[in-house]
């Protein structure tokens, strides 16, 4: 049972990550980022081939993941960005997202495809038990980490700038923001960050099949954002842990009802979409800032 | 020195000549209108001039250095800053934020520096907040300085405009029809903003309908019909020209 609520947390935790990168892409630039999952699948598996493949420490599997996500980035932003209407970047990266999937299906030389690649624990001489408990710890340190400085980017000049082109893009261009930079740079920090999520996701997951990776995993994050809040970064921290708890706690549901209802286990996991869908109309209506969040969306 | 100048601007819109061999000249530190009747492109010749837009044919000046081929942020870079027809405020941030953020070149711009030099970023904000607080307090803005822009009247947001773009030190400023939609009271209060302003050296181009507003402020107007500059002058004589009658009264131009 222990092992299962670390499990939960260091989920909600990857969730909060992810989240916070996205939080940074729409909720303060009001980039449409579709294709979350396509840079945390490049994460996971540029940290599973430095590691695996090449032996390399995991250190650098990290930092790996990090300058791949950066790098995947860069084009994809400077390409829509440039063509200024939101929706291209959103379609260009729903596009990549499938394109990532496809390419590790199918470069099975590098990714063995969907036999999947073993991810070794970050301390093997550790043991099981200590490397869950390390993982959480280093999961809820990065969340601290990226909380703290995006928090002071939020503040900063830099963070009053996002938000102007989110709220008039041409009104920023006429007092000389360069807010293709901007974009791009926003862009590219948040890839980086998810990369990295993808990276520790690979750890904890042990490992990885192209599965995982499916479009939803991006609306999973959407779906943490809207309903804890965009634009807060404490939103959608509280978001993620929501989302965790819808996905999960339909595991406990059956423990809860009667024993004659005849729901089977497949039925019980259906509910938990009914539970999401239902947040996700409900949240908004009652609360259209989101639940910790700061701005209606 | 002309603080800005264009010569034979031509833009094209598909099979739609808009701007035809449009020219103006703006002087350093004059108040400039810039009148026609709708549809003339006035609107269309001011974000050709500020940039947003690039002209099929012709060369345009800023304080003799040509900036044909540049883009809206260099031209704000450079001085010279535009106002929208319609107030386009940051609407989620505050008045303030509003002012702060569109001061140039401001060191926590930067990423690396907004993370690792919060004092130095601290300082830099002190003054610019200062400076955004005296110009809030000239416009008279100073009683909803922390309401959300959106939350303004549409009057207040043509000030805020204002208020914003000087924060950029600009040297012209390009003002698009700053009376449509302004309450009648506040004409009288923007037309003496603007005039303390020039009083001070700025300079400023107006598109603008309202000719009492036009009358008040400028010194020289340009009268554009169907693309082409018609005339210019000063507004008096340029309001008895037969030919700019006719346009406005819809003679066959």
């Amino acid at each position: 049972m222990t092992a299962y609520l670390i499990a939960m947390a260091t989920q909600a935790g990857i969730f909060a990550l992810l989240a916070l990168a996205l939080n940074l892409q729409w909720g303060y630039t009001g980039l449409l980022n579709f294709g979350v999952v396509g840079f945390f699948a490049l994460g996971a598996y540029a940290y599973a081939l430095v590691t695996t493949a090449l032996g390399g420490p995991a250190l650098l599997g990290i930092l790996a993941a990090i300058v791949v996500g950066a790098v995947a980035a860069w084009p994809i932003g400077l390409a829509s960005i440039r063509l200024r209407v939101d929706f291209y970047l959103a379609i260009a990266t729903l596009g990549f997202g499938e394109v990532v999937r496809a390419v590790i299906v199918n470069e099975t030389w590098a990714t063995r495809g969907t036999q999947g690649m073993a991810v070794e624990m970050f301390f093997p001489g550790l043991g099981v038990e200590a490397n869950r408990i390390l993982m959480l710890g280093i999961v809820l340190a990065a969340i601290a980490l990226l909380y703290f400085a995006f928090q002071r980017l939020g503040r900063s000049p830099f963070g009053r700038t996002i938000e102007a082109i989110r709220d008039n893009e041409d009104a920023a261009r006429s007092l000389g923001k360069p807010v293709a930079g901007f974009k791009i740079q926003v862009f590219v920090i948040g890839s980086a960050v998810t990369a990295a999520a993808g990276a520790l996701n690979a750890v904890f997951v042990n490992y990885l099949v192209p599965e995982q990776f499916l479009p939803i995993v991006s609306f999973y994050v959407w779906i943490a954002l809207i309903i804890g809040g965009s634009g807060s970064n404490k939103g959608v921290i509280l978001g993620s842990v929501i989302l965790v708890l819808f996905l999960e706690g339909s595991r406990f549901l059956k423990d809860l009802l009667p024993a004659d209802t005849g729901l089977t286990d497949d039925k019980i996991a259906a509910l938990r979409f009914m539970a999401i869908g239902l947040a996700l109309v409900v949240v908004p209506i009652w609360r259209p800032q989101g639940l910790w969040g700061r701005k209606e969306l | 020195m002309s603080a800005l100048t264009a010569t034979g601007v031509v833009k094209r819109f598909g099979g739609l000549t808009v701007l035809n061999d449009a020219w103006i000249d703006v002087p350093e530190g004059r108040i400039i209108g810039l009148i026609g009747p709708n549809g003339a492109g006035k609107s269309t010749f001011l974000t050709v001039l500020s940039k947003f837009v690039q002209p099929d044919a012709g060369q345009i000046f800023c304080r003799d250095r040509e900036v044909t081929r540049i883009g809206p942020e260099g031209m704000a870079q450079a001085g010279v800053v535009r106002t929208f027809q319609v107030p386009r405020e940051f609407g989620e941030l505050s008045v303030l934020d509003n002012m702060i953020v569109a001061a140039k070149n401001q060191i926590g711009e930067s990423v690396w520096k907004a993370l690792l030099m919060p004092g130095r970023v601290a300082a830099e904000h002190r003054a610019i907040r200062e400076r955004a607080e005296e110009r809030l307090e000239f416009l008279g803005l100073t009683r909803v300085i922390g309401n959300a822009a959106k939350t303004l009247s549409g009057g207040q947001k043509k000030l805020l405009e204002l208020g914003r773009a000087l924060m950029t030190d600009p040297f012209l400023l390009l003002l698009d029809e700053p009376f449509a939609g302004v309450a009648p009271g506040l004409v009288d209060v923007l037309i003496d903003k603007i005039h303390q302003l020039n009083a001070r050296g700025l300079g400023f181009l107006i598109v603008e309908h309202n000719m009492e507003a036009v009358n008040a402020l400028c010194g020289r107007v340009y009268v554009m019909v169907s693309g082409s500059i018609l005339t210019d002058g000063a507004p008096a004589t340029v309001a008895n020209d037969p030919r700019v009658l006719e346009a406005y009264l819809g003679g066959k131009a």
